[in-house]
Order: C-alpha cells, then structure tokens, then sequence
C-alpha cells in the first residue's frame, strides 16, 4: 500500500509543510532536529492530529483530505506505529498488549492471542509472553512494540524515533533485527529519526527536514555523501563548504580556494571528510594544493580518534588519532595546518 | 458546631476585654468598678436555649442601656450543647435552659449559684405550612401514613415532649423523621418538606408567615419549663444577678409571653 | 559507608511532624480514654445501634458506587475533554467541598424535595417523594462525597501519561474502548484512592444527611446521626458509638488496603 502525504500544520510561528510519498515495501526515513517537524507528521499520518491543509492517501484509500473535509479517525486506520519510549500498557501482559489491536478489531481472545504469540516468537521474545511490560529490558519491550505494530498486518508503518531510547549496544542488535522486519514487511515505512545511523541503515529513501520544510531527499548514500545543508553535513561528519566552481579549483563563499579532482563550473558544494584532513605543526614541506592555516576550537573523543575542529579561512573538521593529538600538543586555541588531497574532496552542485 | 465556636469567640471577647484593664470588665464582684451609677459593668455572658434567642437579645440590649458600661454576651444553642459547655468550663456567668434536665447536669456538677427559678414554660403546637395544604385538625393526624411528618428526636426536649403528648392522646404516631432539634422541624415545615410538625408555640411565633400554629388539647400534659440560673464560676455575678433579675421582673415576663412563652 | 540508605529526618520536618500526629491522634486517644468501655457490649448488641451501623455501611457503599460511576466520567471530562468552561465546571464540581453541608441539604430539598424543581414532578408524574428515604441519604452522602473522588481521579488522570491513549488509537481504539481498557486500568490507584476518600466521607456525613434525609431509625438515621443524638441525652454512650463507628471504617480500609495491595503486588 502506497503513501502519499502533503500536509500543513500551523505550528506557532512556524508552518510545517511536508509532502512525502513511499512506495510499497518502501521505507522513508524522515531525518532532522528536534522542533522540525518530524513528529507532527508521524501525527498527521496517524491521525493524531488534524492537518490545517492536505491530503493523505494510502493506496486507494483517502484517510485525510481537508479540502473535501475528510478525517479518518486514528483508529479507523490500517497502521501500526512503534513510539520511542514503546509505550506498552503497563497492566497488560506482553501478550495481551500484542494482542490489543486484534481485540480491537473484533478478533476474538483465542485467534488473538495466538496470533500475538507469533509474533513475539518472531520478533525473539516468545519466552517473555507473559510478563507485564514493566519486567522487560529496553530490548525487549522495544522489540513487543514492533511485534505490536505489525501484527494486524498494517497497510502504513510508522516508526517514532524507535532505537533512541537504547542504550548503544541494544541499539545496534534491535537495529539490525528491525532492517530484518522491515524488508519482510509489504506495506509502507515511514521512519522519524534524528540519528542518522538509522537512516542510513534501515531506510530505502531519506528525507531530510529543517523548520517544517524538506530541504534534502535522496538515497541514504547520496545525502551522507553530498549533503546540501550544515545540518546534514553536522549529522554524517562532514566539513560542508559552499562556492563557485572555476575549473579545477572552487573559490569558497567564506573565502580561501579548493583544489579539486574534477572539472566544475557554477555553484557547488565541497564536502571534506574528517579521517582525510591531515594536520601539521608547521607549514607542510612539498606541494600539497591544499593547504591552510586554522586554529583549533573544540576537540572531542570520537571513536579510537579525536575530533578536531577548527576555525580559520576554510573552516574543517579533522580525525586524528590520539598518539597524534598528543604529538602535535593540541589545545584550544593551537595554530595548525591542515591539508587535503584534492582527491578526497567532494564536490557537487548545488 | 456553631456554639462551640460562638464559645470560643466568647471566650475571646472576655480575654480582650479583660486585657483593656482599667474598666474592672473582669474584675469579680465589681466592687472596685468606677461606673457612675455603681452598677454592673464589664462584660456578661448569657448561654441561653436557642428558643429564648430573640427574647433575650432584647432583654439584653434594654439591660445594656440601662448600665452603659455593660456589655452584654449571648451564646445561643441547644440545652444540652450549652450544658455541656458549662461544665467542660466555659466562662459563663448565666445558664437558661429549654428544659430541667439539661439544668440538672449543671446543678449536679455544682455549678449553678442557688436553685434555679423557672422563667417560662413552653408547650408543644402543631406546625403546619401556611394555608396548611394537608388539612392537619388534631394530633390525630400524626398516625396517618400517607403525611410527611416531622417530630423532634426523642433525645432531645422537644421530642421527649412529643411522646408524652402521643402517650396522653393514645396516638400510634408514624413520623418520616426525627428531628435533632426543633428548629430543623421547624425549617422542614417552612420549606413545605413536611405537612406537619410537632414544635414549641414559641417556634410557630418566630416563624413568620410561612408557618401556621395549631393549638390541640393534649399540649397540656408536656409543659416545658425553662430554668435559669446563675453560675457559681460567673467571672461576672453583679451582672449576672442583675440580668437574671431583669429576666424574672414584670417587663421580663412581658417580653416572654409577646413571644409566644407561658409566664409563670 | 554500609551502603544504607541516609534515613534520618531533618528536624525541620520532624518537628511539624510529629506536632501533626499527636493533633491528629490525641483526640482519637481521648475518646479511647474515656470510653465507658462497660458499655460496649450492651451497645454493640443492640439493635439500634446495629441498624445505624448497617444503613451507615450500606448508605456510604452505595453512595461511593454512585460516585464512582458518575464522577469517574466527569473527571474524565475535566482532564481530557477541551470543552469550554471547563475551569467554571471544576470550580461548581468543587462547591460541595466548602458548602456547609447543612446547606448542601437544603439546597438538595431546594431541587428534589416535594416543592423543588425536579422533586415537584418527580412527585406529580410518578408520585415519587425523596426526603425521608433512605435513597435522600445516598443521594445526601454523595452529594457531599463525590467532589472528593472526581478531584482525586482528575489529578490521576492529569499525572496518567496520555500517550498510552495515543497508543490505542494507533491499535483500532476508539475513545470508549480506550477509556475502558486503557486509561481506566491506569488511573484504577487514583480511582481507588478516591473511592476509599469518598467512602469515608459518606461514612462520617452528618449535616447534609440530617437536613435532607430526616433523621429516622432503620431508614434514614446513620450512624453519625446516632452518634449526635446520643451526646444530646447520653455523652457516654455518644463516644462508644463514635468507637464502634471508627473501629468499623478503620477495619474496613484495612482490609480493602490490604486486598488491593497485594493484588496490585501481583501485578507489579
């Protein structure tokens, strides 16, 4: 069953207006900070709330159409959502929560509670089908919510920022069991993250959402590696530069050049990424093309490295290992150099 | 409820004034009190039957003229509320009662100055919303089953009372409730709950035309007398005396029988 | 360092504290003290006392089902529903709590008694009189009571988290299924506080009782009305009352503490 959502929320000063559209079997990652509208969609899409404007039509079926005053309640919808804290009823059985929307739906108690049982032995948690919710780890219940969602054999999922509540290695096993569900599951995915990881992981296409607005939408790969705002590019770890291509070299917005690898000509974007910004105490010996003085304003541990930002002409971010961090006698405020092969540099229109 | 706090609010007024000093309010026996005429002064305070209230707050305010450095004090309630009261200590310097037995307690715990005197006696009258819409004629009326009616409970005066007057005419009476006191006969009959309801003649004269009295010959067999007395413990006795006095002269007995009182 | 937690209280509170408890429980030992406890047999056996007692526990039982089933719905309304008026409705609901209830049954014959509003064709249609019945007390009884549970399932309702309705909805349920088999499962402590509350004051009501519903043996004289009549003859047998009245409320919520406790020890 096919998605096609536009609507229009009235959100104090700001309007979130979103369209999207997911395919069968397709999941959407709905990527973006907090505030930017990401949930009020969810919401929409759920009929949890009442759109100002727009329509929103699942296959055939039109669940909102404001213009022809069309509201379907929520509970009138095919959907299954899974929220980040997973809110399980709290006084039912693990079984019985999963069971709830079959009960709802006329199912009598025994079909459903087999039904449900299914479903917790293939999300991994048959053995925990009779505690209460409040007796299961983050995992666990997360994965009982899922099985919850999909057991009534949704025509829309929803998936509300459903790892951030894990813990990191939690995170990573449910993550991968849930790539597992989702590409069995026919129906549409609409996932809400702000963890870019699960986008680039579970989702087929990502859209990404500032201020209400859709300002980026691609494949995961094609967003992470050419990011179009400093939000995105925040998000995969990437230095993001605007400019105007001249030929082999791009003269940056915030001054300085770039070399590049390719011919381009009119604006672009450069990406840089950290682990191939290379930092010296002194002006490098040889010819690098691209080489600038910077300053550093914030290091943080990252992984087996350490972060570094910098300020200066051309604005960077670099990894450097902690041998190295230590060599160079880093601190804020440290005058360095930085360099990069014209090689390493993406650079793409805009 | 309401007389504990009026109890309260007594004891009070008697601290303050006690506390503003020079005037002798508290002074015992008065004899040191500069008022010109010599009389009683200060502050007295009269725990009096609810039925006497408007009786006695006339009585008191003609005493208050009389003596301008007096001020007169009056805690309304129940008899046996007031009872209670007077011997758990509160500072009163007289006591009338609706009833004797309610007297009793407070001569038997010793608190009462002499024997009591009787300044009136109540009897019992059939109260009925004016135009009286049930046809009520006569205490026989109380044993039929289809009136609402309304009688005092049997534990207090009124309703002890009632009984008596029952026995004495023979009548199997079937009241839908017993009232805790007779006023709260009395409101049910004005608000037209009940179509009748056995209360004092001095209830059916306070209430107004919203209620009419009916007289019936078996009242005679329950008269109610009301004694009076002053207390042993009166932080106040000159006044005391003196409003007692007041109650028992020709213009004291005037004012009970105008409110509707059998004066002795 | 033994890893127990700090227990101690802080003087400042310690103090006010206990200060609370000895108000609260020195009357209560007063009334023990005194008690002619000779006396408390021949009024427990007798039949007076019995039936006082019984239409207590019946008139505040069914009194509290009253309550429960029309003020659970409206705390509802209060602390879901966005109808206009909603704070001038908490504000009217809440009247009953600093009404004298003296007054609260004056106002009940006012609206049902023979010459209210409601009571006159109550009266003239089905020949129904209220006042004096044993149904005037329940309705006394809640009528002062119930505030105190729809207060206390509001603030349960307000602290409940409102997703779990979210959740449902999400699951094909509609407001009514949600209500009942998710928003009330999740506020049933507060329902039950409430309830206990409500009872209890049904229990201990005495003005609005005495006005509206008369006072009579077997039909309409509860225990406190007992209680209160007995001061006006016999003090003595007014506190052994009062201790047959407080014995029995307190075994009572004991009790139901204990059932409920160790059922929601289950579920835990």
């Amino acid at each position: 069953m096919s998605l096609a959502a536009s609507v229009a929320v009235a959100r104090g000063p700001m309007t979130v207006g979103l369209d999207v559209a997911v395919a069968d079997g397709e999941v959407l990652a709905v990527l973006g900070p907090n505030g930017a509208g990401k949930s009020t969609l969810l919401r929409v899409l759920a009929g949890l709330l009442r759109p100002d404007d727009g329509r929103v039509v699942v296959g055939t079926d039109v669940w909102v159409d404001v213009a022809a005053g069309v509201h379907l309640p929520a509970h009138e919808r095919r959907l299954g959502m899974v929220f980040q804290d997973h809110l399980l009823f709290p006084h039912l059985s693990v079984t019985d929560n999963v069971a709830f929307g079959l009960r709802t739906r006329g199912v009598r108690r025994g079909p459903a509670r087999a039904a449900a049982r299914e479903w917790l032995a293939r999300v991994g948690v048959a053995d925990l089908a009779d505690r209460r919710p409040g007796q299961l780890s983050g995992g666990q219940a997360q994965r009982a919510a899922l099985a919850r969602a999909l057991v009534g054999d949704p025509a829309l999922l929803l998936l509300d920022e459903p790892l951030s509540a894990l813990d990191a290695r939690t995170r990573l096993t449910v993550r991968a069991e849930l790539r597992r569900h989702l590409a069995d599951y026919g129906g549409s995915t609409v996932l809400v993250t702000h963890d870019p990881v699960d986008a680039m992981a579970l989702a087929d296409r990502v859209v990404v959402v500032e201020e209400g607005r859709v300002v980026q939408a691609g494949t995961p790969a094609d967003v992470s590696r050419h990011p179009r705002t400093d939000y995105v590019a925040r998000l995969v770890g990437l230095a993001l530069l605007p400019g105007t291509g001249e030929g082999g070299t791009v003269r940056l917005e915030g001054g300085g050049r770039v070399a590049v690898a390719e011919q381009t000509a009119g604006p672009v974007f450069v990406a840089v990424r950290p682990e191939s910004v290379a930092l010296y105490p002194s002006r490098p010996d040889g010819s690098p093309r691209n080489v600038w003085p910077a300053r550093l304003v914030a290091a943080t541990p990252h992984g087996s490295t350490v972060r570094c930002e910098l300020a200066g002409e051309v604005p960077l971010i670099a990894d450097v290992t902690a041998t190295a961090f230590a060599e160079l006698g880093l601190a804020p405020g440290t005058p360095v150099w930085a360099s990069v092969k014209a090689s390493e540099v993406a650079v793409y229109d805009r | 409820m309401g007389g504990r706090w009026a109890a309260g609010l007594v004891a009070v007024a008697l601290g303050v004034a006690g506390c503003g000093g020079d005037d002798g309010a508290a002074a015992p026996g008065g004899a040191t009190s500069s008022a010109p005429d010599d009389g009683p002064s200060g502050t007295l305070t009269v725990f009096a039957a609810a039925s006497l209230t408007d009786v006695f707050t006339d009585l008191g305010g003609r005493l208050e003229g009389q003596h301008p450095g007096l001020d007169v004090q009056f805690n309304f309630a129940g008899s046996s509320a007031l009872a209670t009261q007077v011997v758990q200590g509160a500072p009163a310097d007289v006591f009338a009662s609706a009833a004797e037995p309610q007297m009793a307690t407070v001569t038997d715990a010793g608190l009462a100055a002499g024997e009591p005197a009787v300044v009136a006696a109540n009897v019992l009258q059939i109260a009925v919303p004016a135009g009286n819409p049930a046809g009520v004629t006569g205490l026989a009326d109380f044993a039929r089953e289809e009136l609402a009616l309304a009688v005092c409970a049997p534990e207090v005066p009124c309703g002890a009372a009632s009984e008596e007057v029952f026995a004495a005419a023979g009548v199997a009476a079937v009241p839908d409730t017993q009232e805790e006191d007779v006023r709260a006969a009395l409101t049910k009959v004005e608000l037209g709950e009940v179509d009748a309801a056995l209360v004092y003649t001095t209830d059916v004269a306070s209430a107004g035309d919203a209620v009419e009295g009916l007289d019936f010959p078996e009242s005679a067999e329950a008269v109610n007398a009301y004694p009076i007395a002053t207390l042993t413990g009166a932080p106040n006795p000159d006044a005391a005396a003196a409003f007692v006095e007041l109650v028992l002269s020709e213009e004291g007995r005037a004012a009970l029988s105008g409110a509707g009182f059998r004066v002795p | 360092m033994r890893g127990r937690r700090e227990a101690g209280v802080p003087a400042p509170l310690l103090v006010p504290a206990l200060l609370a408890v000895a108000f609260l429980v020195l009357p209560l030992l007063g009334l023990l003290v005194r008690a002619p406890w000779s006396e408390l047999w021949p009024q427990l056996s007798s039949p007076a006392v019995g039936q006082a007692l019984r239409l207590s526990l019946v008139s505040a039982t069914a009194a509290t089902l009253v309550s429960v089933v029309l003020g659970v719905p409206l705390a509802w309304v209060l602390a879901r529903s966005r109808i206009r008026g909603r704070s001038v409705l908490r504000a009217l609901v809440t009247v009953p709590l600093v009404l004298p209830p003296v007054v609260g049954g004056v106002a009940l014959f006012l609206v049902l008694g023979r010459q209210g509003l409601v009571g006159a064709w109550l009266d003239e249609a089905f020949g129904l009189t209220i006042p004096f019945t044993t149904t005037a007390v329940v309705i006394a009884e809640t009528f002062v009571a119930m505030p105190f549970l729809v207060i206390s399932v509001e603030g349960a309702l307000r602290a409940a988290d409102a997703r779990f309705e979210d959740a449902a909805a999400t699951l094909g349920a509609d407001r009514w299924t949600t209500f009942r088999r998710v928003t009330l499962p999740l506020v049933a402590p507060g329902v039950a506080a409430g309830a206990v509350l409500c009872w209890a004051r049904a229990l201990g009501e005495f003005g609005a009782t005495i006005t509206f519903a008369g006072n009579f043996p077997g039909t309409t004289q509860t225990m406190p009305l007992a209680v209160y009549l007995a001061l006006q003859r016999d003090p003595q047998a007014a506190v052994v009352l009062s201790l047959v009245l407080l014995a029995v409320s307190l075994a009572t919520l004991l009790l139901l503490r204990d059932r409920w406790l160790s059922r929601a020890g289950a579920a835990a």
